[in-house]
């Protein structure tokens, strides 16, 4: 194998698992390290940069870092199930204790730099955008069709997961600088939004429409069927309070765990969510099905829906055909009916939650932005660009419904498109973000961080009493850490960010390392092609996902690999080298927001 | 060094024994010595190799005398006995231990002061004796513990840290273990792993003095330019003569004649040791061939290691003293004491 080029961003990068698997790529240990440290409002201010709303997300994030996370690796042999570090509950706690943070948020400037930039929805992505924009001197219109900004968060997560004052805050931030809101206006014409000569519009309106079920009875009793995500509208703006006693709910992503939740607060003693496909293929988040069924809701898998039954014009219950899942042999799997008769459910309402559609009626076919076949626009994957050089798209409006996390990562890039654009430079050469490795060394055997590896399981979240949250739709179920759990809890970060860092030619070949590594990550051998070389280390390197580390050229020969895959940081290599050769480095990368970060002088030089 | 203990957790491709322990659990305290210190690498070799030879760990009884070497104890097998003597007093201890219960396995960990200086009368006797025992020294021809001079073993020639040449002869514990008739004679180097866990589990297999010396540098006061017993001088002039696989008893035995170029040995405990050539010339079942080796090859400043010498019809200071089978320890008062009628017995015999 080559040497490994420790200087490419992305190889450090990718052993800080979280922070590579979120798509706004925030630096986890390092805000994770600061809560520990009871710097709440600090751990806040680096979410907030990276992604905007870490108050809201620290409740609803769909959280990629988590089984990304280290530890569900590595604590086989810890005496309980492996279980990842609660990063997104910490969020929470950032954002719970951090106190008054508007100090240190940026002030609108004050000078405006005279470009115009136009936002259609006032989602997570829209918002994003803005607040990039807006703080360096765009001026930022946001429109939508509500009266209050926030798009899919303020309508469809319910007030019982997410407290409308959390929102508030965080929308607040944003406006705060200066952003122009134009509510309850929908745009009906992206024509006419071209001809208003906006220097760039981002299209962040999400994926509008709820999917219907077209199958007998539908049009009968539809006054008793709904779709879910309307239906969670009209309960977060109050204009639905009560639900029948028995409802139904169909479909198995969160969309239906929020639906049945909220429906077992406005009166339904028997909420059953019915699925078609198995439990563990379900796409709700698998805590959100664990919240579902504390709540005393039932989940069937496996039934397809036949009929919706009726009498005199009135819902009374579902006709369900049962099926079984078979591989067949191009290893696709399908359901099968099973033979047995069909049952029925009886019920009083149904809600449809079997998934979101993208819609724009509002954007002309001739407006000079293509669409695919399956009606979403044609963009650059990276610039977010559409076919019109002066439209982009974000969120779930771009490539389908997603989640926050994404809509925030899309709106940075959008943003990022838009300010290269609007200074001359082309969009596709952007800057890679720059990593910072510092060593953590303070002593002979003192680091600058916590390196005592703890093997305590993971800390659950306190709950809300149940006869308190069912009666109340509005009351908040997770209670979030104390200072106290949140300390426990953090304590169980091993600090994947703190590189193990090795220096080829200071290596005397000890084997010291090789000794005290807990995890026998270490090895001095031989070098070899990667497949070949992945057996026959000191513990076989079986996950292929993980880089090996490899310093070709030591005095004997040999080469240092290392697997990345189970390393504890614990530092100990560094503590037991006798030359150095081993450091840890504390690797910290943000990523290049809108900005002159982002600019690389092109456009001035063109111009000049 | 470091003040954290290990973390407890492991790999989970760390598979336990047949006596049910992973090689984790042979591991003992955090090691207190200096970073880059040979020493744990050997305690590490000893840990590997217990571990494979599926030992229990209450079987074992390690016994150090004084220095850094004979601090190791502490930092492998944490759950065998231990015993710490009197600097360079570990052979007579071990001896006394080992006669009074031969049924367990006896490590003696010892250092060059230890062994070659103050306790060389100890370490003599011992190997004169075959007390059955793995008698390790952990050799870096320095005191450590005092800063840096001279050992025993150091070479004449070598440079100190300071740049003071030394001009003693040294004393070669090999040589001496050769000649004083111990049964198992073999050096090795820390650096070198692959090399040093099977001779580790051939000199357990042993019974007889098994004598291994490590060559095992000393990060802090002797691993510089001029020395001979640093990392780079040893790897530059190791002459191996030979590679040792250990196979164990309990695994089938097919071969009937050797392939050329390789020497098998068949222990006591059942095991065989295949050994490879290096050295064509080389037999370790030679003695005086092997002291002439070592010889003419550390006059040419080459450090011989390997498997320099095995005894395969080797007894033990029990065989010799022809002592009953059940280990002295557990005799009762019967057996001790059989009576005046037996003392007759024995009295007349002798008239």
């Amino acid at each position: 194998m080559q040497s490994t080029d420790i200087g490419h961003p992305d190889y450090f990068h990718k052993v800080v698992d979280c922070q590579w698997a979120c798509p706004a790529h925030t630096p986890v240990p390092e805000y994770i390290r600061l809560i520990a440290d009871g710097r709440y409002a600090d751990a806040y201010m680096i979410n907030w940069k990276s992604n905007v709303f870490p108050g809201v997300l620290g409740r609803t994030c769909d959280r990629p870092c988590e089984p990304a996370c280290r530890r569900g690796r590595v604590e086989e042999t810890a005496g309980h199930t492996p279980e990842p570090v609660a990063i997104c509950r910490l969020k929470r706690v950032a954002a719970d204790y951090k106190g008054d943070v508007s100090a240190r948020m940026p002030d609108a400037p004050a000078q405006r730099n005279g470009k115009r930039v136009v936002c259609v929805g006032a989602g997570p992505a829209s918002l994003t955008v803005a607040r990039d924009l807006a703080a360096i001197g765009y001026e930022v219109v946001v429109y939508d069709g509500e009266s209050r900004a926030g798009g899919f968060i303020r309508t469809q997560i319910p007030r019982f997961r997410l407290p409308e004052s959390v929102i508030d805050e965080e929308i607040g931030y944003i406006l705060g600088l200066g952003v122009e809101f134009r509510s309850g206006q929908r745009i009906d014409s992206m024509k006419d939004l071209l001809a208003q000569g906006f220097d760039a519009i981002f299209v962040g309106c999400g994926a509008p429409r709820g999917r219907d079920l077209d199958i007998p009875g539908r049009r009968e009793a539809a006054a008793q069927i709904h779709i879910g995500i309307d239906w969670l509208a009209s309960v977060s703006f109050g204009h639905v309070h009560r639900v029948g006693r028995r409802v139904i709910v169909l479909g198995g992503g969160n969309t239906a765990m929020d639906c049945c939740r909220s429906a077992r607060r406005l009166g339904g003693e028997h909420v059953t969510v019915v699925v078609r496909s198995g439990f563990e293929e379900m796409k709700a988040s698998p805590w959100e099905k664990e919240d579902a069924m504390h709540e005393g809701i039932p989940i069937r898998n496996f039934l397809v829906p036949v009929a919706f039954l009726h009498s005199e014009g009135r819902l009374t219950g579902m006709q369900f055909q049962q099926v079984r899942p078979q591989v067949d042999a191009q290893g696709r799997r399908q359901l099968l009916p099973t033979g047995e008769p069909d049952i029925e459910i009886d019920c009083d309402e149904v809600l449809i939650a079997v998934g979101q559609e993208n819609a724009f009626p509002w954007i002309e076919r001739d407006a000079g932005i293509e669409f695919d076949r399956w009606g979403l626009p044609k963009l650059d994957e990276q610039t977010l660009q559409s076919t019109h050089p002066k439209v982009f798209f974000g969120g779930d409006a771009a490539f389908g419904p997603k989640n926050i996390i994404w809509a925030v990562a899309h709106g940075h890039e959008a943003a990022v498109s838009i300010d290269r654009m609007l200074n001359g430079e082309n969009l596709r050469e952007r800057p890679i973000p720059a990593p910072l490795l510092v060593s953590q060394k303070m002593g002979i055997h003192e680091w600058s961080y916590d390196n005592d590896i703890t093997t305590a399981a993971r800390n659950k979240v306190p709950w809300a009493p149940l006869e308190h949250t069912l009666n109340n739709i509005k009351a908040e179920v997770e209670l979030g850490f104390d200072p106290q759990l949140a300390w426990k809890e953090a304590q169980r970060c091993l600090n994947c960010d703190v590189q193990t860092v090795f220096t080829l030619n200071k290596c005397i070949e000890c084997d010291a390392c090789v000794d005290i590594c807990p995890m026998d990550c270490i090895s001095f051998t031989a070098n070899g092609p990667e497949a070949e070389l992945r057996t026959r280390l000191t513990a076989p390197a079986q996950n292929r996902s993980q880089d090996l580390y490899v310093a070709d050229g030591l005095k004997t020969g040999r080469a240092m690999v290392k697997d990345e895959d189970l390393c504890l940081h614990c530092g100990l290599c560094a503590e037991r080298c006798p030359t150095g050769a081993w450091d840890m480095q504390k690797f910290f990368l943000e990523m290049v927001h809108a900005g002159p970060g982002c600019r690389t002088g092109e456009g001035v030089r063109r111009a000049a | 060094m470091t003040y954290l203990a290990k973390p407890r957790l492991h790999h989970p491709s760390l598979k336990p024994n047949a006596v049910g322990f992973t090689r984790r659990d042979y591991e003992g305290r955090i090691s207190t010595l200096c970073a880059g210190c040979g020493h744990d690498s050997i305690s590490a070799a000893i840990i590997q190799a217990c571990w494979e030879l599926d030992i229990e760990p209450h079987r074992v009884a390690k016994l150090s005398g004084i220095g850094c070497s004979s601090k190791t104890p502490d930092y492998f097998l944490g759950q065998s006995h231990g015993f710490n003597t009197v600097h360079g007093r570990m052979p007579s201890v071990l001896t006394g231990a080992y006669l009074a219960n031969k049924s367990l396995l006896y490590l003696g960990v010892s250092g060059d002061g230890d062994s070659a200086s103050i306790g060389i009368g100890q370490f003599v006797h011992c190997m004169r004796r075959g007390v059955d025992m793995v008698y390790l020294v952990e050799n870096n021809g320095v005191y450590g513990l005092t800063k840096g001079q001279f050992s025993a073993t150091a070479d004449a020639g070598s440079k100190s840290k300071k740049g003071v040449l030394n001009t003693d002869s040294p004393v070669d514990l090999v040589a001496l273990a050769l000649q004083l008739g111990a049964s198992f004679v073999a050096r090795s180097f820390s650096g070198d792993k692959a090399q040093l866990v099977p001779l580790i589990k051939a000199a357990i297999g042993h019974r007889g003095a098994a004598f291994i010396d490590v060559i095992s540098p000393c990060v802090a006061f002797n691993n510089h330019t001029g020395s001979t017993k640093s990392y780079d001088y040893v790897r530059e002039h190791n002459d191996s003569v030979n590679f040792l696989d250990v196979i164990e008893g309990r695994e089938p035995i097919e071969i009937e004649q050797p392939p050329e170029g390789v020497i098998e040995v068949v222990q006591h405990d059942g095991s065989i040791l295949r050994l490879r050539r290096t050295e064509p010339d080389y037999d370790p079942r030679d003695r005086i061939g092997a002291m002439n080796f070592i010889a003419r090859h550390q006059e040419r400043g080459e450090v011989v290691t390997g498997l320099l010498f095995v005894d395969p019809q080797a007894r033990d200071f029990h065989q010799h003293l022809g002592s009953v089978q059940t280990p002295l320890n557990r005799l009762g008062a019967a057996e001790l004491c059989p009576g005046a009628a037996v003392l007759e017995k024995i009295n007349a015999s002798l008239r």
